[in-house]
């Protein structure tokens, strides 16, 4: 059993990041219909970001700064300003697909300016492991599990309690009306992709000590994050949160208890169950028919 | 006008016929290649224009089917089999597949489809990969051979270019024909409103059925293609970016757009070569490209001729009714 308690852990801490990167996916669908297929390469893209800040000789605090503004400038701002805003009245397809060159081209930017290698990535947890219940537990699964905990409690807060955040809700859901009661629409839709940015920057910043730096991992990781939001609910922040849990909790699992060889099969069969059975998501609201 | 246009179409066809045939003579090996690659692609985008572009229904599994025809031609022909028996069994193998993996459309639309597909996608990258008494795994299929057509031989790439660009035109007409009969109307209804294609009589499942099928058939004949063709086959082609690729070729040559296949299979085999004189940027260009056209014209290449033309009628239109109009006031 204690194996089991390992597992769990494990699988809570990398389902947290999941959390984070799914999160951050659902607020860009709720605002503007984006399906991010480069949301894996935008977690991918700050740790390089903070690299090179680091490489150009700023201690590690000053290079999280910076990497998360530059972050913010980069896939939150210019992302909207450049892609979105252009593309967003052509419907959805288009955008996605443009948003699939835009992971080819960062993958090949990163690939060509920085390195093929993967390199190594300093953690912002300490390593080593703490006893709790008689098991050892690495403190880097529960830095990564706290840090993540407080982002999304944070988020939570910040969208259920706070005016702004129930403006950006109104925002999302009816823009028309939203509009009418003087809600500043356009700025609402900006600070999602804002927050977006700030969330993948953390993941990256969490997720990247323990499977290193390289240019193709955004793959797995946006995959992954793309199966927790549609698990959990593709319109629904609570909904991103337990599907991303659940699917890190998932894979760990598989990874021991099915066959390594197919471990990645068993989200996906996952999915599709969930999709048939329950279109919405486990915690979404099912999304209107239009005729 | 118009029945001047018509006889410069047919002749600015048999033009690029003719170059596709005669051009190519002179290309080395890897120019051969290159090109026999493109109508490879050209024959799974115009499967998967059919899927989606016609019949709207989002898929990411086309490359899949690549894959699934690509493996049963290896194992064939590896085996002994003829190579167009070999085909045969991948338009069948493609075809149950595809018509099985259309039922979640009946359910799920739009995203959640393009979920479901990318998922069955990546499982049948993991077959491909782990059940290696069949496939090989890793290790992959060599030795593939090159059919014996009317008894030439076309293991030299010329031959086996004309074997894939004679394959591309009878797709090409199959795919005419079938767009232009009843069940291309019907796929089109499907697209424009299911909720009305289905009030006016269309059997709504089984054509939404069927689009998945006959689309995915198409990706099995290019994989039954491919296979011979690169005389090597292993998991990692199949993986799901090729499925990603084909969706952008679809995209970018125009959806709906009967040519649309070939101008974004043109793009997305012969672009990354012409810029590979730019050395590692070829891809960063290729996508930058991509962005840049898509931002223009959502539509694709095709969209901006097919606006272009669009207009160009209109003000044909207006002016023969300004002409119209002058003469009943001079009639007056």
């Amino acid at each position: 059993m204690s194996n089991l308690f390992d597992l769990l852990v494990a699988g809570l801490a990398t389902g947290a990041i999941y959390a984070l990167v799914a999160v951050g996916f659902t607020l860009l669908w709720q605002t503007s219909q984006t399906i991010n297929f480069a949301q894996g390469e935008f977690v991918m893209l700050p740790a390089f970001l903070m690299l090179a800040a680091m490489h150009a000789g700023a201690p590690f605090w000053l290079a999280i700064i910076l990497g998360i503004l530059l972050s913010m400038i980069l896939l939150g701002l210019a992302f909207k300003m450049l892609l979105v805003d252009p593309m967003m009245r052509h419907g959805v397809l288009p955008l996605a697909i443009a948003t699939m060159a835009l992971a080819i081209g960062i993958k090949e930017a990163v690939k060509q300016f920085f390195s093929a290698e993967a390199s190594p990535f300093p953690s912002i947890v300490p390593t080593g492991d703490i006893s709790i219940l008689g098991h050892a537990v690495s403190l880097q699964s529960i830095g990564v599990l706290v840090v993540a905990i407080l982002a999304v409690l944070g988020l939570t807060t910040l969208l259920n309690r706070t005016s702004l955040g129930h403006q950006m809700q109104a925002a999302a859901q009816n823009p028309t009306v939203a509009r009418i009661i003087g809600v500043p629409v356009e700025r609402m839709i900006l600070l999602t992709f804002l927050i977006n940015a700030f969330l993948v920057a953390l993941a990256s910043l969490l997720i990247t000590p323990i499977y290193l730096a390289k240019f193709s991992s955004g793959e797995v990781l946006g995959q992954a994050a793309f199966i927790a939001a549609i698990v959990g609910g593709f319109n629904q922040v609570r909904g991103a949160i337990a599907g991303g849990l659940l699917i890190g909790v998932l894979d760990n699992l598989a990874a021991s208890y099915v066959s390594t060889q197919y471990r990645a099969a068993v989200p996906l069969i996952f999915l599709i169950v969930v999709i048939l059975f329950r279109p919405q998501g486990l915690l979404g609201r099912a999304e209107e028919r239009t005729v | 006008m118009s029945g001047f246009a018509k006889p410069l179409k047919i002749a600015l066809g048999l033009i690029v016929i003719a170059g596709l045939i005669i051009v190519p003579m002179n290309f080395n090996r890897y120019g051969l290649f290159i090109l026999s690659q493109w109508a490879v692609m050209t024959i799974a985008a115009m499967g998967l224009n059919l899927t989606l572009g016609y019949a709207g229904q989002v898929s990411l599994a086309q490359g899949a089917f690549v894959g699934i025809g690509a493996y049963a031609a290896a194992i064939m022909t590896t085996h002994g089999w003829p190579l167009p028996a070999a085909i045969l069994v991948a338009i069948i193998l493609s075809f149950a597949v595809g018509w099985v993996l259309g039922y979640p459309a009946l359910r799920v639309q739009h995203h959640y489809l393009a979920f479901v597909t990318l998922a069955f996608s990546t499982l049948a990258f993991l077959v491909f990969r782990n059940e290696s008494w069949l496939t090989g795994g890793i290790y992959g299929i060599s030795n593939i051979p090159r059919p014996h057509i009317f008894g030439i031989a076309t293991n030299k790439p010329l031959p086996f270019y004309y074997v894939c660009l004679g394959s591309l035109a009878i797709v090409s007409l199959a795919v005419w024909w079938l767009i232009r009969s009843p069940w291309g109307r019907a796929f089109m209804a499907l697209r424009e409103n299911p909720l009305r294609a289905q009030s006016l009589g269309i059997d709504t499942r089984r054509y939404t059925l069927m689009a998945f099928a006959i689309g995915s058939a198409l990706g099995g004949v290019a994989g039954a293609l491919y296979a011979p063709l690169t005389q090597y086959i292993d998991p990692v082609p199949f993986n799901l970016s090729l499925s990603l690729d084909l969706l952008m070729m679809v995209i970018v040559g125009g959806a709906g757009f009967y040519f649309g296949p070939f101008l974004g299979a043109m793009i997305a085999v012969l672009l990354p070569e012409w810029l590979r004189f730019t050395e590692g940027y070829y891809l960063m260009l290729y996508a930058v490209a991509v962005m840049l056209l898509l931002i223009w014209s959502p539509t694709g290449i095709l969209g901006i001729l097919d606006r272009y033309m669009a207009a160009r009628r209109t003000k044909a239109a207006s002016a023969l009714r300004a002409v119209a109009k002058s003469r009943l006031e001079t009639a007056q």
